[in-house]
């Protein structure tokens, strides 16, 4: 028993993972039938909340386990409610959805708990080793979520994109992670520390290919430009659900691992994975704002504004401050809500012979739908950082955070792709409210309209209370530092 | 002794043809068997490191199980490898390009920068000296269950992921099979399998009901 | 090093001697069999009729679940070597470590079983 007591920082992690055992045998000795298979997603929310609450639990401060290779700080604690809780939102509207495909199977619940298990891995690593075993965990079970309706072949598709490139992305990660590890000799973050803060570290070829390397494989996570190609791809022929899911749990953890390594690791060669980041943020930004301009289908424009987003939140990293991370966290959040707003609203977008996707069949909606109109369009402006919408103040942060750093350059490229991006949300607000209506879709469920309806208002109201928000990311930010 | 140099260059020699040889064979099944050549002499030069259990692992994970599940796939996707290859020398040169950039980051590495001074000095699992009659596989075993059990469990939970992975995405049932079910039959008693009727003379038999079959 | 290396002597002896013969028995046909070839002769034979499609079939995805799912327990049979070896060094915490995982994949073991993943048709 005292072991098992040594062991609480993970306690959330083994929640998941013991958690997503029980619910598959559970699944597996139960009839199989839809019913079955939602209620064992109402367990895996559940589940989901246990954890959470563990994690609420931790004391204040820094724990280790396992020689260093775990690690929960503030940090960690934060950027895993934050994607607990996604993870959770996500598997909520994913139900309804999938049943109408029929491919709501027990096994995605179960899939998505080990997926979420991963990302707590990878939040707390803390060691090159303990990273990839995490983003494994992560990656696979997320592939075989984007195959799930294997009859589907844009599906299947998906599938087998994400996981040949993931798996490239991989192979470029483990190479820069040999080379490190060869250039430093360990493969904990804290001995990697100390030799990059070494003088002439900075010099080191090894070491920068290395780490080039190594943030070539994440940023390949986190779908940032260059290493972008698979996002839209994946995001439109995944069913939605699982889109959702992605666009949402994994980005706060591959940036949570982004942010750990680039400062807790790497902060000795701070100017070297600097350029790197502002390179990727620049890449990113510009693309997701001019290729999104021609996009039909909502799913393919939310995947360029996923990669946009990105880009802004890069901004926060890139200016390698307590500020810029206090940015990049609450950038996520408010992120997070508009995505997951936004895919309640693509879900709800369907009609009596099944789902639409195409941007234009929102024309009028504010004559046919106009609560969802009002949510969507709150969102999209937003998203365009209009203010004084939450939106805006995630964009401020950032943006003030690389000028406080001098970095005047990469704040104002910022701003005019916003500006360049705004353009193809407001299209979006314009064909709803001022376009001829088109047939009505069908009536929204209660889930999905939740959902909406949370994420609309958390946007909509965040100006009203922010303090909360800001504070505990800021302590979270101050325990990378 | 220098019999050892002379089996490293055999071994890598014989291991970068193969791999070459995967790529450029024309029939898919060849490049599967080049690709264990690749893997035997892999698993001969992680001998020459003395690293036997890595390399025994290398023979009994990737070629007697990886390499299988490749013939499988190969003869399972009947593509068509001509017409496959028909794109090969279009992006040859930007393969090549993108082959040679990595070559020349292999030789800055390697060539112009040492190791940190001391970084390899004090490797935080040292590896016992030879001849001290500690093995390969108990230097592995000494601290992959206590000192790394987190990657050791992380690497089980990957493993069922696959495990949930595989059968999601392959396994299905043929509708109306009519499967053997040993527990019923073993179950089977006297009650269930014999009736005994009284037949009045010249009546017809007339079975009764039964409950269950 | 170099002891280690001479453990593996009659290893090297044995890939000669088996090389030696593999490849006498591919070259003396060449050298010594009598062949006279002709169209007819070495033309697939199939009861008569022109061969009326590729020989090689498509094989069964189910092949590729029985596979996949032997590399897993072929893993997890690998991790149990060197556990098996340092036994009494790892002590209680090593072994339950070892129960632990087993578990994890007996669940799996589990889920296959029922879900019928073992079963041919």
């Amino acid at each position: 028993m005292d072991q098992l007591q040594a062991y609480w920082p993970l306690y959330p992690e083994l929640a998941l993972v013991i958690g997503a055992m029980a619910l598959l045998m559970l699944g597996v000795f139960r009839p199989e039938g839809e019913r079955e298979a939602e209620v064992i997603g109402w367990l895996a929310i559940g589940v989901l909340g246990l954890a959470a609450w563990f994690v609420l639990q931790q004391p204040a401060g820094t724990q280790q386990l396992f020689g260093g290779a775990f690690v929960v700080d503030a940090f960690a604690r934060f950027m895993k409610v934050l994607t607990f809780a996604a993870a959770a939102v996500a598997l909520l509207l994913s139900f309804d959805y999938l049943r109408q495909a029929k491919a709501l199977k027990f096994e995605y619940p179960v899939l998505a708990l080990l997926a979420t298990a991963g990302m707590g891995m990878m939040i707390s690593a803390n060691d090159l080793i303990a990273l990839y075993v995490g983003l494994e965990l992560q990656s696979l079970a997320l592939y075989v979520m984007a195959a799930m309706r294997r009859d589907d072949v844009r599906s299947s598709e998906a599938g087998l994109k994400y996981f040949v490139l993931g798996a490239l992305s991989s192979g470029m990660l483990l190479y820069g992670a040999s080379l490190i590890y060869g250039f430093t000799g360990s493969t904990s973050f804290t001995s990697i520390a100390a030799a990059a803060a070494q003088p002439g570290a900075g010099q080191n070829i090894g070491l920068i290919v290395g780490l080039v390397f190594l943030l070539v494989g994440i940023a390949f996570k986190v779908s940032a430009v260059p290493f972008h190609m698979w996002t839209p791809d994946v995001y439109e022929g995944a069913p939605t659900p699982v889109t959702a899911f992605f666009a949402s749990a994994p980005k706060v953890a591959a940036m949570a691992l982004f942010m750990r390594v680039a400062l807790a690791s790497f902060a000795g060669i701070k100017p070297q994975w600097q350029q790197v980041v502002t390179a990727l943020a620049i890449a990113s930004m510009a693309l997701g704002a001019f290729a999104a301009i021609g996009q039909s289908n909502i799913k393919r424009l939310l995947a360029y504004s996923a990669i946009g987003n990105i880009g802004y939140a890069l901004i926060g990293l890139a200016a390698g401050s307590p500020e810029g991370v206090r940015g990049v966290i609450i950038y996520l959040v408010i992120y997070i809500a508009m995505t997951l707003g936004a895919f309640a609203c693509v879900l709800a977008m369907r009609r009596s012979d099944g789902m639409v996707e195409e941007i234009d069949s929102l024309s009028g909606l504010a004559q046919n739908n106009l609560g969802m109109a009002t949510v969507l369009a709150i969102l999209l402006f937003s998203l365009a950082g209009i203010p004084p919408l939450a939106g805006f103040f995630a964009k401020f942060y950032v943006f003030a955070a690389a000028v406080k750093e001098g970095m005047w350059a990469l704040a104002i490229i910022g701003v005019l792709a916003s500006v360049v991006g705004a353009y193809y949300y407001v299209r979006i607000v314009k064909i709803m409210f001022f376009d001829e209506p088109r047939e009505r879709f069908a009536s929204i469920q209660p889930k999905a309209g939740l959902v909406m309806g949370v994420m609309g208002l958390y946007i909509l109201l965040y100006v009203v209370w922010p303090a909360p928000l800001v504070e505990a990311a800021g302590t979270a930010a101050k325990s990378l530092f | 002794m220098t019999l050892a140099p002379a089996f490293f260059y055999l071994f890598a020699f014989v291991t970068v043809a193969a791999g070459f040889m995967v790529i450029a064979a024309k029939n898919p099944v060849h490049a599967v068997l080049f690709l264990i050549l690749a893997f035997f002499n892999a698993a001969g030069l992680f001998v020459l490191l003395g690293a036997e259990f890595l390399a025994m692992i290398l023979v009994v994970v990737y070629v007697g199980a990886v390499a299988v599940l490749f013939l499988f796939v190969v003869m399972m996707l009947d593509v068509d490898f001509a017409e496959l290859r028909a794109g090969f020398m279009k992006n040859a040169p930007l393969g090549a390009f993108i082959g040679l950039i990595l070559l020349a980051e292999l030789v800055l590495v390697v060539g112009f920068q040492m190791v940190r001074p001391g970084a390899l000095a004090a490797p935080s699992a040292p590896i016992p000296a030879p001849g001290s009659g500690i093995t390969n596989a108990e230097a592995i075993g000494r601290v992959l269950y206590t000192k790394y059990v987190y990657y050791f469990q992380g690497a089980g939970l990957i493993l069922l992921v696959a495990m949930i992975g595989a059968i999601v995405l392959t396994l299905r049932h043929k509708e109306g099979v009519k499967r053997q079910s040993i527990a019923a039959q073993v179950a089977r008693g006297k009650k269930t399998a014999i009736d005994v009727v009284q037949v009045a003379p010249g009546a017809a038999i007339v079975p009764p009901a039964r409950a269950s079959q | 090093m170099n002891l280690l290396l001479m453990e593996y002597l009659p290893l090297v002896v044995f890939m000669g001697v088996a090389l030696v013969i593999g490849l006498a028995l591919m070259v003396a046909p060449f050298l010594v069999a009598v062949r006279n070839p002709d169209p007819e002769k070495v033309s697939a034979y199939e009861c008569g009729f022109n061969a009326f499609d590729d020989a090689r079939m498509k094989f069964d995805v189910r092949f590729y679940l029985v596979s996949i799912l032997f590399i897993i327990f072929d893993l997890e049979v690998a991790f149990l070597f060197p556990w098996a070896v340092t036994f009494k060094e790892v002590g209680a915490f090593g072994f339950w470590s070892m129960m632990v995982f087993l578990g994890v994949l007996t669940i799996g073991f589990i889920y296959e079983w029922r879900k019928g993943a073992l079963e041919w048709d």
